[in-house]
């Protein structure tokens, strides 16, 4: 792969960065035909994040020809050592003309070069390490609700909140305007908290197609991470959500770039209250019905798989296996890595999953699988 | 009980949120008494909290555009509540530019000051943001923890030098010792000193000033008739001291108008205190009346 980026969209390109750098600590890198798709996803897979640069965002765009028949090249680099490349936006604003990223799968390394005023290049060579590709599956079609607005809008509303405040409510009231409000959680004592509510009006929306009632509660500081971009890049934000518990989709549109943000939400207070180890592996069984239909609502499916369109079967995302053990996922172990799901430790998160489509030669485990969720038709 | 108070002009709202913000750095909970005419910032005096004081007194009058409250009982007509200063001066902070901030006693999941904040917005109708700050209302019984603390008899005062300066004079000097002693005279000197047996550390600052109501008064008899050269000196306790400079909101000086002052009062033996007094002038804006001064006064105990 080699892509070379000029003029203001190296700042985008860094901008970007910086907006992923807020949800995981590793960046995946994948070359496709449609462009050069950024990813990251964050420890406890409730957030995902894609930038797809398409290529007529590069002055130069070469996606490379595949080392072996069929299997294109991916990987991802430490998400620290990226994000420091581009560090200073104003810097890079300021001195750098000409961006060049190449990716040497037999040198295992990932160049990138700023060619700076005066004639400085600064060349970076970072360490990757090859992997399967990071996928959440999601679609904007099947979630019920949409709101757009300028971005700026949405950023002048979180505002007000607190920089520590971890989750915040959106709902939607009568008269189709919209409220944000600090969530708190229960156990903490109600009268120690400072409430903050604010309630934005049906016409600062480009659009409203939300039900009247309807809420949900996501984490803040990816959300704040995606906003500085779209305010920077002076984009419209269109959220689209579903039922509380299940993912809510952040979507910037430009023909230069797509932008995916894909954050879980807190489950319905009651559907807590039913299954209330409902995370993590250690879960103990519950009603057969109850619990499929508490899945079906509630679950991002991440799916990584090693052969893009090479297994005839759709990938479909499976339900870990109930295993007794850690519910932490590791990033780190891609390959053992059979949707064992990670919830962040005290928040009552419904988060993930995803599944394996492994190798046929590979060890197969996917059989033992019990399929619950049905694979939703993915974006890509 | 009752209370509503209405904020249109910017330059009010800016002012209160700075008073606001300079208590909020000096003290995580503080006491908020609403009388007719006046509220008043208070943390009291407990060795719990360090030894530090602090009295603030607003005029409502200079602030609010409606000022309406109702007490416990027409002969005891105040409220006190308890509250946590930083969650004013946030709900303060992104209202600089409102169109109105109404600020209610309301009653909803438990004793609330309501903050709701009228803002511009890019289209017809603008954004309301309330925020719900918890307090604690005080019985009648604790009233009298509250007092007024006495005029000063202090020995010397003195302004203070630009609080940015003092305040990294003071960092250093916080690596060496745990107390500190100030010293100063009635010829504008004053001396931040440092002594432990390894070393000894004194930052000379001259031509300070004194205020001049000081000796107007006739209360401060100890400062009367004192040798002018003769240093009257406090010790207190240097991370006290340090808090106080690093909270610093606003940024004293004495020459300009519609700026705040800091004064210290080096107390005589007695009041084993050290008072630093923060004034400012308001500006003359036409809706505001009488003699529109803030005074903070911020109190720590000597004797470490």
């Amino acid at each position: 792969m080699r892509c070379v980026i000029t003029g203001g969209n190296v700042k985008v390109l860094g901008k970007a960065v910086h907006s992923l750098s807020r949800i995981g600590d590793e960046l995946y890198l994948e070359p496709t035909e449609n462009g050069l798709s950024l990813r990251a996803v964050n420890s406890s897979r409730s957030a995902f994040a894609s930038f797809l640069f398409v290529p007529l965002f590069f002055q130069l765009y070469e996606r490379g020809s595949p080392p072996r028949a069929g299997q294109h090249f991916r990987c991802k680099v430490l998400m620290k050592s990226f994000l420091s490349i581009f560090r200073s936006l104003p810097s890079l604003e300021k001195t750098v003309g000409k961006c060049l990223i190449l990716l040497k799968p037999q040198a295992s390394r990932l160049v990138v070069q700023l060619h700076c005023k005066y004639g400085v290049t600064k060349t970076h060579n970072l360490a990757f390490q090859e992997c399967e590709r990071l996928q959440a599956v999601f679609s904007t079609r099947q979630c019920a609700n949409s709101l757009c607005a300028p971005a700026r809008v949405l950023a002048e509303a979180v505002v007000h909140f607190p920089a520590t405040l971890s989750e915040v409510t959106l709902s939607a009231g009568p008269g189709g305007k919209i409220s944000l409000r600090n969530y708190v959680e229960d156990e903490k004592e109600p009268g120690r908290t400072m409430v903050t509510e604010l309630w934005l009006a049906e016409d600062e929306f480009q659009e409203v197609a939300v039900a009247p009632g309807t809420c949900i509660t996501f984490c803040l500081k990816e959300f704040r991470g995606l906003l500085t971009f779209a305010e920077a890049s002076n984009l419209p934000l269109t959220i689209h959500y579903d039922a509380p518990g299940r993912p809510a989709v952040f979507t910037l549109d430009d023909p230069l770039l797509e932008v995916h943000l894909v954050l879980a939400t807190l489950s319905d207070p009651e559907s807590i209250s039913q299954s209330p180890t409902a995370n993590g592996a250690s879960e103990l069984p519950t009603p057969a019905d109850d619990f499929a239909d508490d899945l079906e609502s509630y679950m991002i499916a991440m799916e990584t798989s090693a052969y893009e369109g090479g297994s005839g079967a759709p990938p479909s995302p499976t339900f870990p296996l109930r295993t007794p053990g850690p519910a932490h996922s590791e990033p780190e172990e891609e390959e053992e890595e059979e949707a064992v799901p990670g919830t962040p430790p005290h928040k009552k998160f419904r988060s993930l999953f995803f599944g394996s489509v492994l190798t046929p030669g590979g060890p197969c485990l996917a059989p033992t699988q019990e399929v619950l969720a049905e694979d939703s038709d993915g974006e890509y | 009980m009752r209370f509503r108070a209405k904020i249109v002009d910017l330059a009010c709202l800016n002012h209160f949120s700075r008073v606001v913000n300079t208590v909020a750095r000096l003290a995580k909970t503080c006491t908020l008494r609403l009388t007719a005419d006046k509220l008043y910032f208070i943390l009291s005096d407990k060795v719990a909290n360090g030894g530090v004081s602090v009295w603030c007194e607003l005029c409502q009058g200079n602030f609010f555009d409606e000022f309406q409250m109702e007490g416990v009982a027409a002969e005891h007509n105040e409220i006190y509540l308890e509250l946590v200063p930083e969650n004013l001066s946030r709900a303060l902070k992104t209202a600089q530019n409102a169109k109105t901030v109404k600020i209610k006693l309301t009653n909803k999941h438990c004793p609330c000051l309501t903050v709701a904040v009228e803002l511009p917005s890019l289209s017809s109708s603008s954004r309301i943001v309330t925020h719900d700050i918890p307090v604690g209302v005080i019985p009648r019984r604790l009233w009298n923890d509250f007092r007024e603390p006495g005029v000063p008899d202090f020995d010397v005062s003195i302004y203070l030098p630009v609080l940015k300066t003092m305040k990294s004079v003071v960092e250093r000097m916080k690596n060496l010792s745990n107390c500190i002693v100030i010293e100063a005279n009635l010829s504008g000197e004053m001396n931040l000193k440092i002594e432990t047996d390894l070393v000894s550390v004194t930052t000379h600052f001259k031509d300070l000033g004194n205020p001049p109501w000081a000796s107007d008064d006739e209360c401060q008899s100890s400062a009367q008739g004192r040798d002018l050269e003769s240093m009257a000196e406090a010790r207190i306790d240097i991370k006290k001291l340090l808090q106080l400079l690093a909270g610093q909101q606003v940024n004293p000086t004495k020459a300009l108008c519609n700026s705040w002052t800091a004064q210290l009062c080096c107390m005589n033996v007695k009041c084993f205190a050290v008072q630093i007094i923060y004034r400012t002038c308001l500006e003359p804006l036409s809706r505001m009346k009488g003699a529109s001064q803030v005074v903070v006064y911020v109190t720590i105990r000597t004797g470490v």
